[in-house]
């Protein structure tokens, strides 16, 4: 609020140039126009579309490698330390390599967003796996559970917090994702709108650009904690 | 199948050690190396059968061979140094500023009044984000470079140096009280030695952020000499090879950084452990 407020002083006294930072009001007009003319909704859904299919891909496939890497120490011995140093490679780094393999369409967005929600979903998932508790499988074992209730009434359950500290990061991640390759290759979606606003030097059109990018995340992190506590009501109140 | 696995109880077979057999053993260090060898191989089969196109599939010597001849004249390695250059500085102002603002927002009630929501507001504005404003402020050379790359790094080191002084128990601020201490003997003293784990923490995090935006501003931005330079080379001259050893160096880098990270925050942290 201060900042805000500072910034309104500033313009109102005119200490600001109007190539650095347009006055707040300019910004809202233009906000409000771009909202009118359904041009800023057109980019959101886009851009919203390309970050629920990725992550959906990427979270899926990563809870699905993840909880088998968690369940197999043979598994991970195998594709542990491949994993990791992929996953060392900043995801911004494979962008020339699919750009030249798939092209600059949806398959780029779609790979990238999926990889980088990916890594965190298997890291967190696996280490989750991992995490049960011996006297919960023991007890499993004792009322002589299938492999697939074990997995779904011990496991899963039990590795709840982790996965979704997982699939936070992820979302974030993909989130993130989204708006680097939309700034390279696009011609639709939030970040091509503030590449655009760069380009014609509209200072307000990018920073109405931030402030959407801002709410959506500032959104799907108020979701994803929704959801988490909703999903381990039946937690007992006091930690382990 | 044995009795063992059959009753369930492969558990407890395991807590007697038995020396496992020499074969057992070979096998046990040779696991990690497996799939990447047996990718590696069918990358190169795929290469010389001439299946896949040698534009997206170059033979692994292909990759070898430009390496030495870039490493040989200079080329890469200029430009490795480059990055990392441009990398560090960035880190080193982001995270400073990062750690002085923490630190003061955990100090001061006023200043975490004021700057605590907007800051708040800040972490949720995805980083890239941020690009053509900075090239628009600083422009799209090396000022707006490290610019963004200091931004990567001060979120983080914000973050946590902000929850490690406001973790600093209470009985701790009540001791300084008693003593009498002022503001720096709190803060050096009291606050920082307690909320040196967490600002470690933040560092090695914003050592990667600081890297991933390394390689995304000199992708974004103007080209200048380093690796994102040269990865926008090798995708419009379609060089695969040179894409490939690029990635290669950026993985290598973002190892080196998580092993001396971790190393000197296991180091710096002894005393902590009784």
């Amino acid at each position: 609020m201060g900042l805000l407020t500072a910034w309104t002083v500033a313009a109102l006294l005119g200490q600001l140039p109007e190539q650095i930072l347009p006055p707040p009001w300019v910004v809202v007009d233009t906000l409000l126009d771009a909202i009118q003319d359904g041009s800023l909704l057109s980019s959101t859904v886009t851009s919203l579309e390309r970050v629920a299919e990725g992550f959906a891909a990427g979270a899926l496939a990563g809870l699905v490698f993840g909880t088998a890497v968690g369940l197999s120490k043979t598994l991970r011995d195998f594709v542990d330390p491949l994993f990791l140093a992929l996953s060392q490679v900043p995801t911004l780094g494979w962008m020339p390599i699919i750009i030249l393999t798939v092209g600059i369409d949806e398959g780029l967005k779609i790979i990238v967003i999926g990889w980088s929600a990916f890594i965190p979903v298997v890291l967190n998932t696996s280490q989750g796996v991992r995490d049960v508790p011996e006297a919960y499988l023991e007890l499993g074992r004792v009322l002589s559970f299938s492999r697939w209730s074990k997995l779904t009434m011990i496991v899963l359950p039990s590795a709840v917090p982790s996965i979704f500290t997982g699939l936070r990061e992820g979302l974030a991640n993909g989130w993130q994702a989204l708006v680097a390759v939309e700034l390279i290759a696009s011609f639709e979606g939030l970040g091509y709108l503030m590449a655009y606003g760069r380009q014609l030097f509209q200072l307000e059109l990018v920073l109405s650009a931030m402030i959407v990018v801002g709410l959506i995340g500032l959104v799907i992190h108020g979701l994803l904690t929704l959801a988490e506590s909703h999903l381990q009501r039946w937690r007992p109140e006091t930690p382990r | 199948m044995s009795l063992i696995t059959i009753m369930g109880l492969e558990r407890l077979s395991h807590s007697v050690p038995i020396a496992p057999p020499p074969f057992r053993l070979v096998s046990r260090y040779l696991r990690p190396l497996a799939l990447p060898i047996t990718l590696l191989a069918i990358w190169e089969l795929l290469a010389h059968a001439g299946v896949a196109d040698a534009r997206f599939v170059p033979p692994l010597e292909a990759v070898v061979a430009r390496g030495i001849a870039e490493f040989g004249d200079g080329g890469l390695g200029f430009n490795l140094l480059a990055s990392l250059q441009r990398d560090l500085i960035g880190f080193a102002c982001g995270s400073v500023a990062g750690i002085a603002l923490g630190l003061a927002i955990g100090f001061s009630r006023i200043i975490e009044r004021l700057l605590g929501p907007v800051l708040l507001v800040h972490r949720q504005i995805a980083l890239f984000a941020w690009v053509p404003l900075i090239s628009m402020w600083f422009g799209g050379g090396e000022a707006g470079k490290v610019v963004f790359i200091a931004l990567a790094a001060f979120q983080p080191a914000l973050i946590n140096t902000w929850q490690g002084v406001s973790g600093i128990p209470r009985s701790y601020r009540e001791l300084a009280d008693v003593l009498t201490f002022g503001w720096f003997e709190f803060a050096w003293i009291i606050a920082i030695p307690g909320a040196l784990p967490q600002i470690f923490t933040g560092l090695h995090s914003a050592l990667i952020y600081a890297w991933t935006a390394t390689v995304g501003a000199e992708l974004l931005l103007n080209i200048a000499p380093g690796l994102g330079g040269r990865m926008n080379e090798g995708q419009h001259l379609f060089h695969m090879d040179l894409l490939l050893l690029c990635i290669l160096l950026l993985g290598g880098v973002g190892v080196v950084f998580n092993v001396v990270a971790g190393a000197l925050e296991h180091r710096l942290l002894r005393w902590r452990i009784p």
